[in-house]
């Protein structure tokens, strides 16, 4: 971003990337995918790069108000400094952060999903996406809680997933009475409390009743826990779990 | 001496009302004892979510079953109540089916019909709901929370109902017979298509023993409606009226928004501004002490949260929703608000006794809701989006990790570590900030 400043430019968007997407192995690959996915549509976007920090969703989930502002105040010095207008993002975390919680504190921005994002680039005919090798095949989508129950939005990931021409079916709990991967409210930097089972694997359990060749996700944590879940199952060689961005990029082999 | 049934029916009518009065006052103090909230914004989306979801019953019917009975039950509640109306007149001035003298006639059959229509539908459904708890065992209804009184309550609800029911098919039963038989005062009016089945059985009774079961039914109906008006006070079913309010001031930002605590925003920008000096003295008049962050007692909590805790009717959807509780955890948002409400009814009965609040070396963290409940909270909003009647169990638990991790500096070691990870480099984990991009030259 500090690049386009000095030329004096401005980019169409601001890539929020997100410590999962900076620094999680697993999801680098969608922010790489989603990068693909921006190339082809030849979106002119930036990334805060090494100025962006954590937007403060953990700390504020369990309870750490005052450092949550700390990060939310010098994230929004940083981007209101570069005038940033519009953000996209691939963790639905950040995006719940950035839309809900930053205005109040003077950070006011156009706040996108990536799913959201690209299905806005299909409509204006800037990407355009075909079933690939998804075409048919039977998938299962998991609401990530930040983006469906908490932001009202369960159509864009499943409309990009009809693009790709997908068998999609629904899990007995989809939509506002998803259930949770278990990883929201900051447990995804804890252990669980004592109990019967793990949450993911209550999850992945439903989400194996549909027996799925993939399971959709569009959350960095979502895809960690249902990964995780798979594999406590013993089923990751049957099942995947793929980002929504990961797949569209797949279906053309970008 | 003509007048002594309406002298006690006065009587009756006014201890029955004066003292749910004196209890309601009390409920309206003990929310008082929240902080207030600014809920003036978006009055007409709170006035729509009342319409939908309070008198719509919009998030009853998500469980199609219990949805449909529940709205059975609740137009039953609410059109027979022009009955009562009816009842509270006779009962005060000795009259008899006053609204037939001044209702055209076949509008009076009309309601009548419907009334018993409903009194049977009404009927039908709470013998259902008391075999989905009972019999049934629906999963809900066994919960860990749901032993002793909560569920004793739950039945006695029912049972009350029933039995009101039954006296006032009863009442018209034999009123009809009476009517048969051309007794004094009883006047032919009314329409009758379900109690008139009960009628067979008064066929070979006396004028006087069917006086006496109609007048028997009319008292111990009107007594009994008096009589649960009150017991509302004490059991969970108060969100027959609390609801509406309840849904008024429910929550019409995303679920998502988590309120900013603005005198942790006054702190921040203190610190962040260069030009603050630290060591000045406090402003003229701002001996206030500073506020406690988060809740660890209801006090802490806001009207809404009381309110939230006192229309909870225990229906259990939040906790079958709650995937911390669906696996095994001890946490259940049903709890929590039972919990609160618990506390401030304590807290209530303290000032009763004492004319203030004597501390009792109590609160609501630790002594009613453990810690182990709150760090089990996803913050999925699962509980309420299933809440039919926009209760927030999530924003206590928010309220109360606050309080543990801003005033005690009690998060769960591993919280502690990622959030001293956020404080240092920007992320939940131990990864240097200047590593931020390196994604872009990694295949």
């Amino acid at each position: 971003m500090a690049e386009y400043m000095a030329q004096g430019k401005q980019p169409e968007i601001l890539f929020w990337v997100g410590c999962a997407g900076s620094f999680d192995d697993r999801a680098k690959k969608i922010t790489k995918a989603f990068v693909k996915l921006l190339n082809k549509a030849n979106i002119d976007f930036a990334v805060l790069g090494t100025e962006e920090s954590c937007t403060g969703d953990p700390a504020k989930r369990a309870g750490n108000e005052f450092l949550f502002q700390m990060q939310a105040m010098t994230n929004i010095e940083v981007l209101n400094g570069y005038e940033i207008k519009k953000i996209v993002t691939a963790c639905p975390h950040c995006f719940n952060t950035i839309k809900n919680e930053y205005p109040g504190l003077g950070g006011n921005y156009e706040i996108m999903h990536h799913t959201q994002f690209l299905k806005s680039l299909m409509e204006e005919g800037r990407l355009k996406v075909e079933g690939g090798k998804f075409k048919g095949k039977r998938i299962t989508f998991h609401d990530p809680c930040y983006l469906g129950r908490a932001n009202g939005e369960y159509e864009a990931p499943r409309e990009l997933l009809q693009k790709l021409e997908v068998e999609l079916v629904e899990m007995k709990r989809c939509k506002s009475r998803g259930l949770c991967c278990g990883a929201g409210g900051a447990q995804m930097f804890k252990e669980p409390e004592p109990g019967k089972k793990d949450i993911n694997v209550e999850r992945t359990e439903e989400a194996l009743e549909t027996a799925p060749k993939i399971i959709a996700a569009a959350c960095p944590f979502c895809n960690t826990m249902m990964t995780d879940g798979v594999k406590a199952k013993h089923a990751e060689d049957n099942v995947q779990v793929l980002d929504v961005a990961e797949m569209i990029a797949n279906a053309e082999d970008l | 001496m003509q007048y002594i049934p309406n002298i006690l029916f006065i009587i009756a009518l006014a201890a029955g009302v004066g003292y749910f009065t004196l209890n309601i006052r009390k409920i309206i103090r003990n929310i008082k004892l929240g902080h207030e909230v600014d809920a003036s914004n978006h009055t007409s989306e709170r006035w729509g979510n009342v319409v939908r979801i309070a008198l719509g019953q919009s998030k009853m019917v998500v469980r199609p079953i219990p949805g449909l009975l529940h709205i059975i039950v609740y137009v039953g509640f609410i059109i027979i109540n022009i009955e009562v109306l009816e009842i509270i007149i006779d009962g005060i001035f000795g009259t008899h089916r006053v609204l037939s003298t001044v209702l055209p006639i076949g509008l009076y059959n009309f309601l009548i019909a419907s009334f018993e229509i409903l009194a049977l539908l009404v009927l039908v459904g709470v013998i259902l709901f008391w075999t989905r708890r009972n019999i049934q065992k629906i999963k809900r209804f066994w919960a860990n929370e749901m032993t002793g009184w909560p569920k004793n309550d739950a039945n006695y609800i029912l049972y009350f109902e029933m039995v009101l029911m039954i006296l006032f098919l009863t009442m018209n039963a034999a009123d009809q017979q009476l009517q048969t038989l051309g007794a004094a005062h009883y006047v032919e009016a009314g329409s009758y298509p379900v109690s008139k089945f009960i009628v067979p059985f008064f066929s070979n009774l006396s004028e006087a023993t069917l006086i006496a079961i109609e007048r028997g039914a009319w008292w111990l109906h009107i007594l009994g409606i008096l009589v649960f008006l009150n017991y509302l006070y004490f059991s969970k079913h108060l969100h027959i009226i609390l609801a509406f309010p309840n849904v008024y001031f429910g929550k019409v930002v995303p679920k998502g928004k988590f309120k900013n605590l603005d005198s942790v925003t006054n702190e921040v920008k203190m610190m962040m501004d260069p030009n603050v000096d630290p060591f000045a003295a406090p402003a003229e008049g701002a001996t206030e002490a500073p506020a406690k962050f988060g809740a660890s007692d209801v006090t802490d909590l806001s009207r809404i949260q009381l309110l939230n805790a006192y229309t909870c009717t225990e229906c259990g959807r939040c906790t079958s929703e709650c995937p911390a509780n669906i696996t095994g955890k001890k946490l259940s948002p049903r709890k929590i608000m039972m919990d609160t409400r618990d506390r401030l009814e304590e807290i209530g009965k303290n000032i009763d006794k004492n004319g203030e609040f004597k501390p009792d070396g109590k609160q609501l963290l630790d002594d009613y809701i453990t810690r182990e409940e709150l760090w089990a909270c996803t913050t999925c909003n699962a509980c309420v989006e299933a809440c039919p009647v926009s209760i927030d169990p999530l924003s206590i638990i928010m309220d109360m990790r606050q309080y543990l991790v801003m005033e005690q500096s009690a998060a769960p070691t591993e919280l502690n570590v990622s959030m001293t990870n956020i404080e240092n480099n920007g992320a939940p984990w131990p990864y240097n900030q200047m590593d931020r991009l390196n994604w872009k030259d990694e295949n």
